[in-house]
């Protein structure tokens, strides 16, 4: 096949407005990787199951590499790169990933910090049971979770004006 | 893994994406959350060359009840039917099944209609909708005509949609108040396909059963209307001898695979400790 004509591709990522002409198969994570620059979101696995590639896309979490750049025509995108506070210090999710010691070599991470960012801009007070569901697509080879539970479990206490007790493990 | 070119399209209309799939025949495939089809492309086990990305029509979308039908937009995503209020009072059973399907990134963006439409057996969704006698309403360049679930699925990947066709909504009898419901699938994993699953449907009086339906997920090449095992039930107290019989009517009708999921012996009998197990929450959870 040949001449397959390149798409306009306008979105609206990390509050930056942008415009590319991509080939229609041009995964989203490649778009924001290759075209963009954006290397926050992580090719894992390529197959849809490790999450390292989660960004926000309308609101929503989604796995970047497995959505055409196309589909996100129009869209609001957030990745990692737009996390930290407008004064440049850290979040609270990426407090808590510090604080609680959230992370090893770091791959999953970007990943788990913008589904937690959802889950916690859909459910403030999440218990560890909701917390563990709402990060069962995104795997981590270091931690154990049990980290990555507790410094979500401080972002939550931090932005319901309260202070987490426990310490990392 | 990049999947090989095609032509992106997104029309604003049912009537233009028919037009585009009857101009393209067997080249074009239509698009919904692509949590199927795009891993299926990186594969290159599927290379459209025309992709008709459903996204823009819609009329595509939402959950409503008119009488006693609820119809639920084909691009209707497994997070809003998790989300509806009117499902999870009218059809809780569906709400149970989305959140066994996948994890949430992918519930945000898989549709039903894609998952109905797929035609692998290992979706969740279309023996559901054997179980509840769903029908599908499918538009293509002649009109719209309406195919039961259970007619629909003729083996894997195999289905009664012709390739200019969409589907554009799922249609489910309401179920009685007081209704019993369950399904439960076996995994091994969050993010598995089913190693055997299945859907119950129960109205019980005065401690015997008034209606019964079951259905299997991927035990077979396609999902399967257990209709004998529910007859089996019917007029019954479920009692233990009367299940078990009903459980044998239900692992005689499977045909799995052996696969990484289990020799196909393991996932007939799996297939009926699902059923076991659903029938005993079906009935807890029914009035009457
Ligand atoms: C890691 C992972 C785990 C998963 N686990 C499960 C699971 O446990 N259970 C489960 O059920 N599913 C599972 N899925 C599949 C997921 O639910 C898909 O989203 C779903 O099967 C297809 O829906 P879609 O909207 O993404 O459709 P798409 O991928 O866009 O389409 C699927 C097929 O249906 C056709 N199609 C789609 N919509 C229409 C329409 N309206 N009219 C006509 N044809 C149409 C397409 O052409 C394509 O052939 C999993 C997916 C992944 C990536
Ligand atoms: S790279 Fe996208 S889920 Fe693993
Ligand atoms: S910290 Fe290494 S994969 Fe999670």
């Amino acid at each position: 096949m040949s001449e397959i004509e390149n798409l306009p591709v306008t979105m609206t990522v990390n509050g930056k407005k942008v415009q590319r002409f991509v080939e229609p198969r041009t995964l989203l994570i490649h778009f924001l990787r290759e075209e963009l620059n954006i290397t926050g979101p992580h090719i894992g696995c390529e197959t849809s199951h490790c999450g390292a590639c989660t960004v926000e896309l309308n609101g929503m979490s989604v796995k970047s590499c497995t959505l055409f750049a196309a589909q996100a025509d129009g869209a609001e995108l957030n990745t990692v790169e737009s996390m930290a506070n407008a004064d440049g210090t850290l979040s609270a999710l990426q407090e808590g990933f510090r604080q609680m010691h959230g992370l090893q070599c770091g791959f999953c991470t970007p990943g788990m910090i913008m589904r937690a960012h959802v889950l916690l801009k859909e459910n403030p007070s999440p218990t560890e049971d909701e917390i563990r569901a709402g990060i069962s697509g995104n795997l981590c080879r270091c931690t154990g979770y049990q980290n990555i539970v507790k410094a979500i479990q401080y972002a939550a206490a931090k932005l319901n004006g309260e202070t987490f007790q426990e310490a990392a493990e | 893994m990049i999947p090989g070119e095609f032509t992106y399209h997104r029309p604003a209309s049912v009537a233009e994406a028919i037009a585009l799939l009857v101009d393209h025949g067997d080249e074009a495939r239509p698009l919904a959350g692509g949590h199927s089809l795009i891993p299926m492309m990186k594969l290159r086990m599927a290379a459209p060359e025309h992709l008709i990305d459903l996204s823009g029509v819609a009329d595509l979308k939402g959950v409503s009840q008119e009488g006693d039908v609820i119809t639920i937009g084909a691009m209707t995503t497994q997070a809003e039917v998790i989300g509806s209020a009117l499902l999870t009072d009218k059809l809780p059973i569906l709400r149970e099944t989305a959140l066994l399907i996948a994890d949430p990134q992918i519930r945000y963006v898989g549709t039903l209609g894609g998952n109905v439409a797929n035609g692998d057996p290992g979706n969740d969704m279309p023996a559901l909708m054997q179980c509840l006698s769903a029908s599908y309403v499918l538009a293509g360049p002649d009109g719209t005509r309406e195919v039961s679930s259970r007619d629909f699925y003729e083996a894997a990947y195999f289905t009664a949609l012709a390739p200019e066709e969409i589907l554009t909504a799922v249609k489910i009898p309401v179920p009685a108040p007081g209704h019993g419901y369950a399904y439960e699938k076996l995994k091994r994993k969050v993010g598995d396909y089913a190693t055997a699953a299945a859907a119950v449907m129960l109205t019980m009086s005065g401690g015997t059963v008034s209606s019964c339906a079951i259905a299997l997920t991927n035990v077979g090449d396609t999902p399967l209307f257990a209709e004998e095992a529910a007859s089996i039930l019917d007029g019954s107290t479920l009692d233990r001898e009367t299940v078990k019989k009903a459980v044998a009517a239900a692992e005689a009708i499977t045909m799995p695979a052996s696969d990484g999921r289990g020799p196909a012996e393991y996932r007939t009998k799996m297939a009926g400790v699902m059923l076991e197990r659903a029938l005993k929450r079906a009935a807890e959870r029914a009035q009457g």
